[in-house]
């Protein structure tokens, strides 16, 4: 795979109970971009992933990762390509010790016992996780977690990297860290979140999800400016962009009609191997 | 309930370590062909959730009492019966090693009595003959009730068995055999309850939780029954062995104890056989004889002075060892 | 409600005091489960009237203590928290079994109370036993310890899964427990159909928490096996001279009543 491409063509997904995920997704990142997704809850970002790494299969529409679109054969190849890091480190490491977790991917890759202790001592350094190395994950603190969880996909060598709200439920000093580390590789990286300030650091290109489909796609910057586009979509400038509450106390935006209902954020259970 | 090691022999504790393991193997082997994944974290993270559950307690009404789930049944249902019995003796492994629940020599005993009985039978044989295809809530209801009782009974038999044929109880067979089974009763019918209440719950929320496992086939298979059969005469036969030797040859009887248990007090051999023989007598005869009282072939000043060494002796070997640890925690800490 | 939260640290405790790094920590598991194992053994294939003869047992539990540097109140607490059952069928022997067999000055006593004190001990000895394995092993290396003897990987998955997840799983029960324990005023206990409703609730947050563990699974490659990575861990000289002295003491302790000897030494009245 040369180029190392993402891209989605006219992706539609409808769950089993007929709740339609995703209508029509189309976007194209290349190789190296750094780009948001963001969105309400239930507008389909968690789906949307979900077909990064074939764990969900299309109601039609197509997912292009490299050269090749996604099929049941190129799966294995797929998944060490694209690196995902779900929301709940405590789902993503669940071996005996770091070590294990972080070896757990070259394992299943076939490497012998020396590239595995290289790869694992690399990804470990690579997160500055290389004193947990023999810890249990029960023993790790979230931020320890959170990275460890980074490191544990790394090992594989991943050309993409994916990560689903990588900032929730890090204290501010956590949060930081992990902003500085994910500033510093060069994969693509693919980033979900609600932490709209971590996106305006952090990626240059964002698109935004609004029941199913792609309101808007370009420079993040441009995205926080329109604030017609925010409100509709349920969001807001990130904190950074909005005026200092103390020297200029302005109008924060309210819903206009605030909903009783959250819209339904469905938790996917289908998945192919 | 569980066994203990306190209670249990050598021999009991063997023999049913030799039979769960053999199930444990037998079920790795068919976990392995069922090829399903999902099994694998499945199993796990269920089995740390009947850990976190059996700790949250219910009040059992009409009684003021409280209790709490054991989960065998449910594990059945949930994972079907290979996935469930590994979980179960799971369970079963960590709470003897954390809690010192049960013990690790009567472990065996226990993943028996509490997965075999659930896993094996009370779920394929009668949880799921008895609710069909498209079961009610009170269907549910009285399956489960009927299962549990069932796993239970079995599985407090089974202790009581494994504790009388260890012989370190005084309790008489019918004597534990009344106190247990009718408790067993009650904490079935319980058990049956709130499992019934959890699976329909469950199949509400979300029903191919559930029938995922309709699928597959029960254990009738013939690798585990042989098994148990196997173990039954097995049992039969040590039991027919040593009644004829009690009653025939004392001294052969004393050597094959001698070689089982392990136990060749040297210095005391006459005592010994005495000793032997009617604790046997007692286990095999089934009615409450006592046995004769350590020393009996000996006469009274032999026994006093015996026991006054005893006793001398105890106390000594209490002081040294206490002195030995605190002396190692002082070179330790130094 | 306080029993789920005192249960669940006094896990966590174990858990850490294995991560210690004593010579004995240090030794490779096999030894020390051998080495229990046959404690267990030993100390069950008594006769039921057998008291003196079990007390040098202590030895094993009090050394293990002393040189893992393990707190002895709190191994002490959690045995005691273990004898409710073996002595509740123990306190039945002296109902049953009456024979005098012991006469100390005026008293008789009975052949009962001798095998319940026997039992207590057994239980003592085969708990305090268990709990300092994994005080001085830890869990993952039990299970990789009789992996090496021959258990099913399956089962040793298993085992290493149930352990990863039990903290996870008490954390969230505790939340969950208290969270509703807050609105009862007092009441102990719930009622059935809250019970079953709670535990549901926590059923169905850990089936899709399987599903998504799952996921990362496959996420890394995982295509049905979970490939043990087998620490270089090393049966050698402190390992053998561990196993076979303590053996050769507990067979030695259990072929020749020590207490009786040195008693009689110093009573004076020998066989």
């Amino acid at each position: 795979m040369s180029h190392h491409i993402v891209e989605t063509r006219h992706l539609k997904h409808i769950y089993p109970d007929g709740t339609i995920a995703l209508k029509d997704v189309s976007f194209r990142i290349e190789h190296g971009e750094s780009v948001g997704i963001i969105g309400a809850n239930g507008a389909g970002k968690s789906t949307l992933l979900l077909h990064l790494n074939g764990y969900l299969t299309a109601t039609s529409g197509e997912i292009i990762i490299g050269d090749d679109p996604l099929t049941k054969q190129n799966l294995a190849v797929i998944r060490r390509t694209v690196g995902m890091v779900f929301q709940d480190p405590d789902d993503q490491l669940f071996m005996p010790t770091v070590f294990d977790d972080v070896a757990f991917g070259p394992i299943n890759l076939g490497l012998s016992r020396a590239e595995i202790e290289t790869r694992v001592s690399e990804a470990l350094s690579r997160v500055e996780a290389g004193a947990l190395r023999d810890k249990p994950p029960y023993h790790l603190s979230c931020g320890e977690k959170k990275r460890v969880a980074i490191a544990t996909v790394l090992s594989m060598l991943p050309e993409i990297l994916v990560l689903d709200e990588p900032t929730n439920g890090l204290d501010p000093y956590a949060r930081r860290l992990l902003i500085a580390l994910l500033k510093g590789f060069h994969h693509t990286r693919i980033v979900t979140s609600h932490d709209l300030d971590m996106i305006f650091e952090l990626c240059e290109r964002t698109i935004v999800l609004h029941e199913g489909e792609v309101m808007a796609d370009g420079p993040t910057l441009e995205i926080f400016r329109d604030n017609a586009l925010l409100d509709t979509c349920r969001l807001e400038k990130p904190l950074a962009m909005q005026g200092c509450p103390v020297c200029s106390p302005e109008h924060r935006p309210l819903p206009k009609k605030p909903p009783l209902v959250e819209p339904h954020s469905r938790k996917p259970h289908q998945h192919n191997h | 309930m569980h066994m203990a090691d306190a209670l249990v022999s050598p021999a009991v504790g063997a023999a049913f370590w030799a039979a769960s393991a053999g199930i444990i193997a037998h079920s790795s082997a068919r976990l392995r062909k069922q090829l399903d994944d999902r099994k694998v974290p499945l199993m796990g993270v269920l089995g740390a959730f009947v850990f976190a559950a059996q700790m949250i307690n219910f009040s059992i009404p009409a009684t003021g009492s409280s209790g709490h789930l054991g989960g065998g049944l449910l594990l059945a249902i949930l994972l079907g019966p290979s996935a469930a019995f590994l979980t179960i003796a799971s369970i079963l492994m960590v709470q003897a090693l954390f809690f010192a629940d049960g013990g690790l020599l009567a472990l065996g005993c226990n993943i028996f009595n509490l997965g075999v009985f659930p896993a094996f039978i009370a779920h394929p044989f009668i949880y799921s003959k008895l609710i069909g295809r498209e079961p009610s809530q009170s269907r549910m209801v009285f399956a489960a009730i009927i299962a549990a009782v069932v796993a239970l009974q079995c599985g407090s038999l089974g202790v009581v068995l494994q504790t009388f044929v260890s012989g370190v109880s005084s309790l008489p067979f019918d004597t534990f055999v009344l106190l247990m089974q009718p408790i067993h009763l009650a904490i079935g019918v319980i058990e049956g309850v709130v499992t019934a209440l959890i699976v329909s719950f469950v199949y509400r929320a979300r029903p191919e939780v559930l029938h995922s496992v309709i699928k597959e086939k029960p254990v009738g298979e013939l690798p585990v029954r042989s098994l148990l059969t196997a173990f039954l005469i097995s049992a039969a036969l040590i039991g027919g062995l040593f009644s004829w030797l009690a009653s025939e040859q004392p001294d052969g009887l004393e050597w094959s104890i001698a070689r089982i248990t392990g136990s060749e007090n040297l210095p005391q051999p006459g005592l010994k056989a005495h000793e032997a023989l009617n604790a046997v007598q007692e286990k095999m005869a089934f009615l409450p004889d006592y046995t004769l009282p350590e020393g009996a072939g000996l006469d009274k000043n032999q026994r006093l002075g015996k026991t006054l060494s005893g006793i001398v002796g105890g106390a000594l070997t209490l002081v040294i060892c206490t002195l030995i640890g605190i002396v190692l925690r002082r070179r330790r800490q130094g | 409600m306080l029993a789920i939260d005192g249960s669940f640290l006094d896990f966590k405790q174990l858990d850490l005091l294995a991560l210690r790094q004593t010579a004995v920590h240090r030794l490779d598991p096999r030894a020390k489960v051998l080495t229990t194992l046959c404690f267990i053994v030993c100390v069950v294939s008594f006769d039921k009237y057998q008291i003196s003869a079990l007390l040098p047992f202590l030895i094993y539990p009090v050394t293990l203590i002393a040189v893992g540097d393990l707190p002895p109140g709190y191994i002490l607490r959690k045995m005691l928290f273990v004898l409710p059952f073996a002595l509740l069928v123990g306190l039945f022997n002296p109902i049953f079994d009456r024979q005098v067999i012991l006469q100390i000055g005026p008293l008789d006593i009975w052949g009962g109370w001798v095998s319940c004190l026997s039992i207590l001990l057994r239980a003592i000895l085969t708990a305090s036993a268990a709990i300092i394995l994994v005080a001085i092993t830890g869990f993952p290396a039990i299970c990789e310890a009789l992996e090496k003897l021959k258990m099913p990987q399956a089962f040793a998955v298993q085992l290493l899964f149930l352990y990863r997840y039990i903290f996870v799983l008490t954390d969230e029960g505790v939340r969950t427990a208290r969270a509703r324990q807050l609105r009862t005023f007092g009441r102990r206990g719930l009622d059935l159909r809250h019970f079953s409703s709670l535990v549901g609730h926590l059923l169905l947050r850990t089936w899709e928490r399987a599903e998504r563990i799952h996921m990362a699974m496959l996420a890394r490659g995982f295509s049905g096996e979970v490939h043990s990575t087998h620490k270089q861990s090393h049966f050698g000289k402190p390992e053998l001279i561990f196993t076979v002295c303590w053996v050769a003491l507990f067979i030695l302790l259990r072929l020749y009543n020590a207490p009786q000897l040195l008693g009689s030494l110093f009573t004076g009245s020998m066989q």
